[in-house]
C-alpha cells in the first residue's frame, strides 16, 4: 500500500492521527498532516483504510 | 410495502413539510418519526423553513456525506439561498461572520490559525487538567447538597473551565458568557436578542485580544492576537474567531454531558459498562457511539449549492439551499446496523455528529477528550447517581440548535 496525503486539503481534524498513529502526525505550527511512513506495515493497512474513509476533507489517497 | 401507509415521494414534494419537526413525546432520545419517514421514503425532498423558503432536506447518511465533502456545496450564510435557522441567527450571522461560515480560501486560512491548538497530541496533553478539573467538580458534588442540577453543578463547568484555560478567558465571567451563549443558540430568540448577545460578546473578546496585545501569555487567544499584530486578521476578525471557539467550545460539550448522562442512566445495561470498564477502547467507543446517539446538533448543517449538483437521483441546482440532517443519518440502517439501539461497545467512528467535510468540527479531539474523562468518572465516583424526578418533568431542548436538557435534577 502506498499513502498519499495533500497537505493544502487537510483540515486537522486529527482523524488520522487517532485512527492509525504510527502512519499519520500533525505539524506542530499548525496541526497540518505529516505522512510518517508512506508504505505502511501490513498490520496498519486496515487503520490506514479507515483513515482515508474518515478523513472529512478527503485528503487521504491510497494506492494498493 | 403498504401502500396505502407508505407516503409517496409525489405526496410528500406537494405537501412540502415544515422543518424541524417536532419528536415523539416519550422518546427524548429519538429523533422525530417524521424524519426517519423521510429518510425512508423520500431521502432528498423539499422542507420549508420559518420564512417560507423551501430548502433540500437530506436525510441519507451517504448523501450527507457526499454534499457535505463536495467542494461545490458553499457554508456561506452571506449567500441567497442559504437556508437560516432562524431570524435570530441570520441577524447574527449579518453582524458578525466567523470561519464557519465561509468557504476556502478564507476559511483555510482562519482555520489554520488554530488548527494546532486542537491537534491530537496537544489535546492529549491537556488530558491530566480535564480530569483535575472533572474530579475537583465531582468533590464538590459528593459534599453539597442533593438533589442537584448536574447541569449547573457539573455538565456546563466542565467545558467552561476547560476552554476558558485553553483561549485564556477569566472562568470568572461565565455566567456573563453562559448567558450570551445561551441565548446565540435558542432558535427562539429575536434578531435583537440575538444581535445584542453577539455584540456583548464580541465587545468583550475585542477587550480581551486588547489585553492579550499588550500582555501576551501562554493561551490561544495570545496565538490570535498575535495575528492581529502581524496584520493577518483584524481586530473584529479575531474577537470572532474568539466568540466562535468560546461558545462552540463549551454549549455541545455541557449537553452531551447532561443528555450523555441522562441517556445512560435511562440504559441501565450499558452504564455498567460505561462504569465497570477499565479499558479506555471501551469509554472511547462510549463516546462515539453517545454522540452518534444522541446527535445534539438536531437543526441540521446548512449549506448552499454553487452549482447544479446530481445526489440521490434528484438534481439539486445552483443557488438552492441544503439541510443537512445529521441526527438521522446517524440513524440510517444502510450505514449504523441496529441504528436505533445504544450499543457502547460498537465504536461507530463513521457519525456525522462533528459534521464531515472540511468543516467538520475544529474542537473534536478536546470534547472526545473532555467525554471520555467525565464518562470515565462521573458514574465510577458516584455510583448510585440516579434521576431526582421523573423523566417526563426533564426539560428537553426541543428550541435549541443544539439538543439536550436545560436542567437534569440528580441525587445518589
Amino acid at each position: 500500500m502506498k499513502v498519499i496525503i495533500d497537505q493544502d486539503t487537510c483540515v486537522g481534524s486529527g482523524q488520522c492521527v487517532l485512527t492509525a498513529p504510527d502512519v499519520f502526525d500533525q505539524r506542530e505550527e499548525d496541526g497540518i498532516v505529516v505522512l510518517l511512513a508512506e508504505n505502511p506495515p501490513q498490520d496498519a493497512v486496515e487503520a490506514v483504510r479507515e483513515a482515508a474513509a474518515l478523513c472529512p476533507a478527503l485528503a487521504i489517497a491510497l494506492e494498493e | 410495502m403498504n401502500p396505502v401507509s407508505a407516503p409517496t415521494h409525489d405526496a410528500l414534494t406537494t405537501e412540502t413539510p415544515d422543518y424541524p419537526m417536532a419528536r415523539a413525546t416519550g422518546c427524548p432520545f429519538d429523533p422525530p418519526a417524521a424524519l426517519s419517514e423521510l429518510r425512508t421514503h423520500a431521502p432528498i425532498s423539499r422542507v420549508r423553513l420559518w420564512d417560507g423558503s423551501t430548502p433540500w432536506l437530506i436525510t441519507r447518511f451517504e448523501d450527507q456525506r457526499a454534499l457535505l465533502g463536495d467542494p461545490r456545496v458553499s457554508a456561506d450564510s452571506k449567500r441567497a439561498g442559504y437556508p437560516h435557522q432562524s431570524a435570530g441567527l441570520k441577524a447574527r450571522r449579518v453582524e458578525s461572520s466567523t470561519f464557519i461560515n465561509q468557504d476556502d480560501p478564507e476559511h483555510a486560512r482562519q482555520r489554520r490559525m488554530v488548527t494546532a491548538a486542537f491537534s491530537i497530541k496537544r489535546v492529549e496533553a491537556l488530558r491530566p487538567a480535564i480530569q483535575r478539573i472533572v474530579d475537583g467538580l465531582i468533590d464538590e458534588l459528593l459534599a453539597g447538597p442533593k438533589p442537584v442540577d448536574l447541569v449547573q453543578a457539573f455538565a456546563l463547568p466542565v467545558p467552561s473551565l476547560v476552554i476558558c484555560e485553553l483561549l485564556g478567558v477569566p472562568y470568572a465571567d461565565h455566567e456573563f458568557f453562559q448567558t450570551r451563549s445561551k441565548a446565540l443558540i435558542k432558535q427562539t430568540a429575536t434578531p435583537e436578542e440575538s444581535v445584542a448577545s453577539v455584540r456583548e460578546l464580541l465587545e468583550y473578546l475585542d477587550g480581551l485580544v486588547g489585553q492579550k496585545l499588550e500582555h501576551p501569555a501562554d493561551d490561544l487567544l495570545s496565538l490570535v492576537a498575535e495575528r492581529v499584530r502581524a496584520g493577518e486578521l483584524t481586530r473584529s476578525e479575531a474577537a470572532g474567531m474568539g466568540q466562535l471557539l468560546l461558545v462552540a467550545g463549551h454549549e455541545t460539550t455541557a449537553n452531551m454531558i447532561a443528555l450523555g448522562t441522562l441517556a445512560l442512566i435511562e440504559h441501565p445495561d450499558q452504564l455498567a459498562r460505561v462504569r465497570e470498564s477499565e479499558n479506555p477502547k471501551l469509554i472511547a467507543s462510549a463516546v462515539e457511539e453517545l454522540l452518534r446517539y444522541l446527535s445534539i446538533v438536531h437543526s441540521g448543517r446548512r449549506r448552499v449549492a454553487l452549482e447544479d449538483i446530481e445526489v440521490g437521483g434528484v438534481t439539486v441546482r445552483a443557488g438552492e439551499g441544503l439541510v443537512l440532517a445529521n441526527d438521522v443519518a446517524n440513524r440510517d440502517p444502510e450505514a449504523f446496523a441496529e441504528p436505533d439501539r445504544l450499543d457502547v461497545g460498537r465504536n461507530p467512528r463513521r457519525h456525522v455528529a462533528f459534521g464531515f467535510g472540511v468543516h467538520q468540527c475544529l474542537g473534536q479531539p478536546l470534547a472526545r477528550v473532555e467525554l471520555q474523562v467525565v464518562y470515565s468518572t462521573l458514574y465510577r465516583r458516584i455510583p448510585g447517581l440516579r434521576l431526582a424526578v421523573d423523566i417526563e418533568e426533564i426539560p428537553l431542548k426541543h428550541d435549541g440548535l443544539v439538543y439536550g436538557v436545560y436542567d437534569l435534577p440528580v441525587t445518589w
